[in-house]
């Protein structure tokens, strides 16, 4: 099950909401697509299902060209962030819906939804009307309404979204094996980068109408090849930092420098951006690498477990995100620590340039 | 501003309530203090909405009273109390201005216009809306009328409570972490009670010096954000906050000895149980390593967070979550898992042992 978009380009009233986008996704894969609020997630969606036409190029799925194949006639599943059921429906006959539309036997229907049910531990709920049922279960029942007919591309737009903190998290663990077995191809959009991580699978990086880079999730999180994805791609936000190369150093400022290695000690001088991710940004020196700066606490976030803290240097602001609780006042200067091999470097304009900002792999 | 006493509240939503089970909320004893940042933490269904509409005056409790400072406010409507609320939603007035929308709660009131000018002149340039003022507050974003709302809730200066219902719900994430700061900073400037209403452990740890945690219309914890990450007083607390949440497995105790799955646990509170009582051990996945020697697991899935990776594993069929730090390896087999003991703890019919059930 191959989906693949052609140069598909989307103009609305005379405005771009997707620019020329070219995508093909892994066969029978998990795949998220990553950005914010429009920054053209369910539109892509959409034009995947086929439920609008691009202005130009052409949708492929498993080498067929279905550019103006309506959504009805493709086998497409799709579960959307308000839970839609039939309210009149038990479960069991939500699950079945499209069994019966398609005139699936009586006794395969109710092997079908028993084994679906079993999966999205809805076995004891069958009986059951949707509002009769938690937020949870009511998405449990709409996921299994999209797997039970077998579809060749389920779309899912932001389904945890509605739920709980703790639901979201039983969910998102649960969701990846759910599919495993399937042969079809699993599109999910979220806004949220710790997502897209625990999903595995691929990540499609979106901004502004554009996909900015995919690619398998780990690899796009640990080595983008953009800023912009970098930034895409992190939550609480990157520190993007302007940095200067003399010699063989690296320099924030006259305070605080770092040497270059390997092929970074090849570089010509001149300017350059470290995306340095807040985990490795510290108040804590660790180990005899670590640069340290000094900020001004612009905000601290204590979380019971950790420490976040806002601060400028320069014109800059900073992010640091450390396990356990720093007493930190906000108003005052404080050092903070890093790492410069796990800074991610670019040139100015934002295109990533090999490992990490002391040479070697970030 | 004020000082707010919740005494021995219980509601039901049933004429005649017979059984415990018959009541939204319990039984429930508060006391914040004036000027604090609070945050009432739990699920869908624990009470919280409950609780903050009597708070508001919305809903009368079948029992208990509501006090603001020595005042006994249970029998006044809303808008006798003095409240300012901010909801999920933003609730905005589209045909008018930015100002406008701020001025509102002020004009309402028959402030004068002078003040009026100063008052939200002072507020936008707190959350970041002077520039657009004089905008028609239609043609803001998401984020920006949320910002509208939060302006609204804080323009006056005579409440005794702000009251804030999962205002970043439909905020994407990037803008939560700024309205979450902002929200933060405001506390600080003006120091008016404000009391968070939320499902989110994040936004509740990171926004309140003290958390109520509710489960099942009962308070479970009141406590600070370190003292429920490290101490839950029960294992509902140790399950919802934290992410993955405690690690809950059952176990035996038996002349001071504790075991779980047959083999020896060290606990940080190792008391003897009651004949009858659930033993349970609890240790979040921060506090679980691999070990050389320790309980013998199965690998069973790896997710990548980032910054950290979630090992879950189990033993003698119960699972048992590990956090692994970005540069430590994780065995490819034959592993094995140690609890760090000061982390460690022995719980009763999910209660904290030794330490009794209640507040």
């Amino acid at each position: 099950m191959t989906l693949e978009l052609k140069n598909v380009s989307l103009t609305v009233g005379g405005e771009t909401h997707i620019y020329p986008t070219s995508l093909r996704l892994a066969d029978s894969g998990f795949n998220t697509l990553l950005g914010t609020t429009l920054s053209g997630k369910t539109t892509l969606m959409q034009l995947m299902a086929g439920l609008i036409k691009p202005a130009e190029g052409e949708v492929w799925f498993n080498d067929r060209n279905v550019t103006g194949v309506p959504v009805q006639k493709r086998n497409i599943s799709m579960v959307y962030q308000q839970f839609i059921n039939y309210p009149n429906l038990t479960v069991y006959e939500n699950i079945a819906s499209p069994l019966r539309v398609a005139r699936v036997t009586r006794s395969e229907i109710d092997t079908r939804v028993r084994q679906m049910a079993d999966l999205m531990k809805l076995g004891p709920m069958l009986q059951r009307k949707p509002a009769e049922l938690s937020g949870g279960q009511q998405q449990r029942t709409a996921i299994a309404r999209a797997l039970v007919k077998d579809a060749d591309l389920v779309l899912l737009d932001e389904p945890l979204a509605n739920l709980d903190f703790k639901l979201r998290e039983e969910l998102r663990d649960e969701l990846p094996r759910m599919f495993a077995d399937r042969h079809c191809t699993v599109v999910y959009a979220t806004t949220e980068p710790s997502e897209a991580l625990l999903l595995g699978g691929h990540t499609v990086a979106l901004h502004e109408g554009r996909i900015v880079e995919f690619g398998p999730t780990s690899r796009l999180y640990r080595n983008p090849a953009t800023l912009l994805a970098a930034k895409v791609f992190s939550e609480p936000p990157i520190n993007a930092i302007p940095v200067t190369k003399q010699g063989a150093r690296f320099a924030i400022d006259e305070a605080s420098t770092w040497d270059a290695h390997d092929d970074a000690a090849a570089l010509a001088d001149g300017p350059y951006v470290i995306g340095l991710r807040p985990h490795h940004v510290s108040p804590i020196a660790n180990g005899t690498s670590s640069v340290a700066i000094d900020g001004h606490v612009l905000i601290t976030e204590l979380s019971g477990s950790e420490s976040v803290v806002h601060f400028s240097r320069a014109d800059e602001t900073w992010i640091s995100q450390s396990h356990g609780i720093h007493a930190i006042e906000v108003g005052e200067t404080a050092k903070f620590y890093f790492d410069p091999s796990n800074a991610l470097l670019f040139s100015p304009s934002g295109e990533r340039i090999g490992g990490s900002a002391s040479g070697g792999d970030a | 501003m004020a000082r707010i006493t919740l005494d021995n509240l219980r509601h039901s939503y049933l004429r005649a309530p017979k059984s415990r089970d018959d009541y939204a909320l319990k039984q429930l004893n508060v006391a914040w203090e004036d000027g604090g940042a609070y945050a009432l933490l739990g699920p869908s269904g624990c009470g919280k909405t409950t609780l903050l509409n009597i708070i508001s005056g919305l809903l009368r409790p079948s029992e208990g009273r509501v006090w603001f400072d020595d005042d006994d406010v249970t029998d006044l409507p809303p808008d006798a109390r003095h409240i300012a609320q901010v909801f999920q939603f933003p609730v905005v007035y589209d045909t008018m201005t930015v100002f406008d929308n701020l001025a509102f709660p002020l004009r309402n009131r028959g402030v004068n216009e002078t003040v009026v000018k100063s008052r939200v002149q002072e507020i936008a340039e707190m959350t970041d809306l002077t520039a657009m003022l004089h905008q028609r507050a239609s043609g803001l974003t998401a984020d920006g009328k949320q910002k509208i709302s939060l302006g609204r809730g804080l323009v006056r200066e005579d409440v005794n409570v702000i009251m804030f219902d999962e205002p970043l719900t439909v905020i994407d994430p990037h803008l939560k972490w700024q309205l979450r700061s902002k929200l933060k900073e405001l506390h600080h400037r003006i120091q008016t009670t404000m009391i968070y209403v939320t499902h989110d452990q994040t936004e509740a740890l990171t926004f309140a010096d003290q958390v109520v945690v509710m489960h099942d219309g009962e308070v479970v914890q009141i406590g600070t954000p370190v003292e429920l990450f490290e101490r839950p007083k029960h294992t509902f607390v140790g399950h919802f906050i934290g992410s993955p949440g405690m690690n809950v497995l059952p176990a035996s105790v038996a002349n001071g000895a504790i075991h779980f799955a047959g083999i020896p646990v060290d606990v940080d509170n190792p008391v003897d149980l009651t004949a009858g009582q659930t033993a349970e051990i609890g240790v979040r996945p921060e506090f679980v390593r691999f070990s050389d020697d320790g309980i013998a697991v199965e690998i069973n899935k790896i997710s990548d967070a980032g910054r950290y990776r979630v090992v879950s594993a189990s033993a003698d069929g119960h699972r048992i979550n590990l956090l692994i730090g970005e540069d430590q390896d994780i065995p490819a087999a034959g592993a094995r898992v140690a609890f760090d003991a000061t982390q460690t703890r022995l719980y009763a019919d999910g209660w904290l042992a030794g330490e009794g059930a209640g507040q």
